[in-house]
């Protein structure tokens, strides 16, 4: 079975493995780096719990080869906080109730935060269309709406 | 569910990618946006031995005019596609396509190039591409030809490239003046294969058609040019009455299978609507009604 060595910066730390040509990204970012933040819902690309951002870009980390982020960045729902603050999108979350069960809440928001990387100002319909590929079974999406907006407000 | 086991290859060149693909044969597989392959692996729908991962092959992502020519390269994703200002400016029936593919996310992977090469009749651009008369660049180790699309999807899962050929353009021509085309899908929720959809592309002159090109989507084991229908309207006025005749007329090209999204009866009806939908956006974008 071929094996690769893979190098990739996770939420700005530089991290290797050794690892199998079908190893999946969201297993690498689970099973070798513990970080467990990211979730595994669907496994068939429709959900987006596993949603990371793949140099600065949101993706499916189910349907991502942990080979292919070799030498990418990688950001993950642990690396939102700075130094203990909050991302200003998890207050959101907090704030506006944005979450029940919360398993959808990490790609949520990684969607989420790509999203007011490009817009400053994003209305309802920019947030529905950008959080689109990323399902709430609990909320009906209407606080998840308020905490992306109060996030863009913070932001500005 | 984790993919069957495969060897991982990541050429830097063209060159190198197409000698990994004539080693291999059809153990190969091309690996681009993944966002088809990697579920087909995982279902273990395919279990190629070799993948030839043809991301890391720089200069391969563009979207760009040329002598009256669109031209997609092998790596352009959908939501490059969707953002195009050329593509919205004057070629706003890949605009609608893209923007209809799965979802925003998977757009972000999914490639253009990737949607034709997997031969799925459910895919969305397969359809457009009939209906704008595209052609499609097929790279192999004897260097590069070009297949008009109409030739391209043979089967079931099935297209026109051999095992060792890497589908590396897709070239549209400029529309001509007065001319305008349109993608209309009817799907069950955000990110699903089409029920049934329908791609009209019109050439008007003094509100009379020049030409039609109308592809349809998930009708039939193949993409399908719904011929009967496109010669019908060359010649005829674009007004409502022709539109309803060519739907029925795509309508009859149309070969669906039932499934959870419908019954054959309902899948067929559906074409001849969307059809006429398209037809109509066509017209109006072309200006000639």
């Amino acid at each position: 079975m071929a094996r690769h060595s893979v190098r990739v910066t996770v939420n700005g730390t530089p991290r290797e493995a050794q690892v199998e040509s079908r190893l999946l990204l969201v297993h690498l970012l689970r099973e070798e780096f513990r970080l467990t933040g990211t979730h595994i819902g669907c496994d068939t690309t429709h959900c987006g719990a596993c949603t990371v951002l793949l140099d600065g870009v949101p993706v499916k980390s189910c349907t991502v080869l942990a080979v292919q982020a070799d030498g990418r960045n990688v950001k993950t729902v642990e690396g939102l906080e700075k130094d203990g603050a909050l991302h200003p999108i998890q207050e959101g979350f907090m704030q506006e109730h944005g979450l029940q069960c919360g398993f959808c809440t990490p790609g949520m928001m990684l969607t989420s935060a790509a999203l007011l990387e490009k817009t400053k100002s994003p209305g309802e319909d920019e947030i529905r269309h950008a959080i689109s590929g990323n399902l709430c079974r609990c909320t009906g999406y209407v606080n998840i709406v308020k905490a992306v907006q109060h996030a863009a407000a913070k932001l500005r | 569910m984790i993919p069957p086991s495969f060897d991982y290859h990541a050429p830097r060149t063209l060159p190198e990618a197409l000698a990994l693909l004539g080693q291999y044969g059809d153990e190969a597989k091309v690996l681009s946006g993944g966002q088809s392959l990697l579920p087909l692996l995982k279902l273990r729908f395919a279990q190629p031995a070799h993948l030839v991962d043809i991301g890391r092959i720089p200069g391969l992502d563009y979207i760009r005019e040329e002598g009256g020519v669109l031209k997609i390269g092998a790596l352009a994703r959908e939501a490059a596609l969707e953002a195009s200002e050329v593509v919205r400016s004057k070629y706003p029936i890949l605009a609608d396509t893209a923007a209809v593919i799965a979802d925003p996310i998977v757009r972000n992977l999914a490639t253009v190039c990737g949607n034709l090469a997997h031969g799925d009749p459910a895919n969305d651009h397969p359809a457009t591409m009939l209906a704008v008369g595209a052609e499609v660049v097929a790279t192999g180790p004897k260097g590069a030809r070009t297949i008009p699309i109409a030739q391209f999807f043979t089967g079931l899962f099935a297209t026109a490239l051999e095992p060792a050929e890497v589908l590396t353009e897709i070239r549209i021509p400029a529309p001509p003046p007065g001319s305008g085309g349109a993608y209309v899908k009817l799907e069950r929720k955000v990110g699903d294969f089409a029920t049934a959809g329908a791609a009209a592309f019109l050439v008007i002159k003094g509100g009379v058609i020049s030409s039609a090109g109308i592809g349809l989507t998930n009708v039939g084991p193949t993409p399908i040019k719904a011929r009967e229908a496109e010669s019908y309207l060359a010649g005829k006025k674009a007004d409502e009455a022709a539109f309803a005749e060519a739907g029925r007329l795509a309508a009859s090209a149309a070969r669906p299978g039932a499934d959870r999204r419908g019954s054959v009866e309902y899948k067929t009806d559906m074409a001849r609507v969307l059809t006429v939908r398209a037809l109509r956006k066509a017209a109006q974008r072309a200006g000639g009604r």
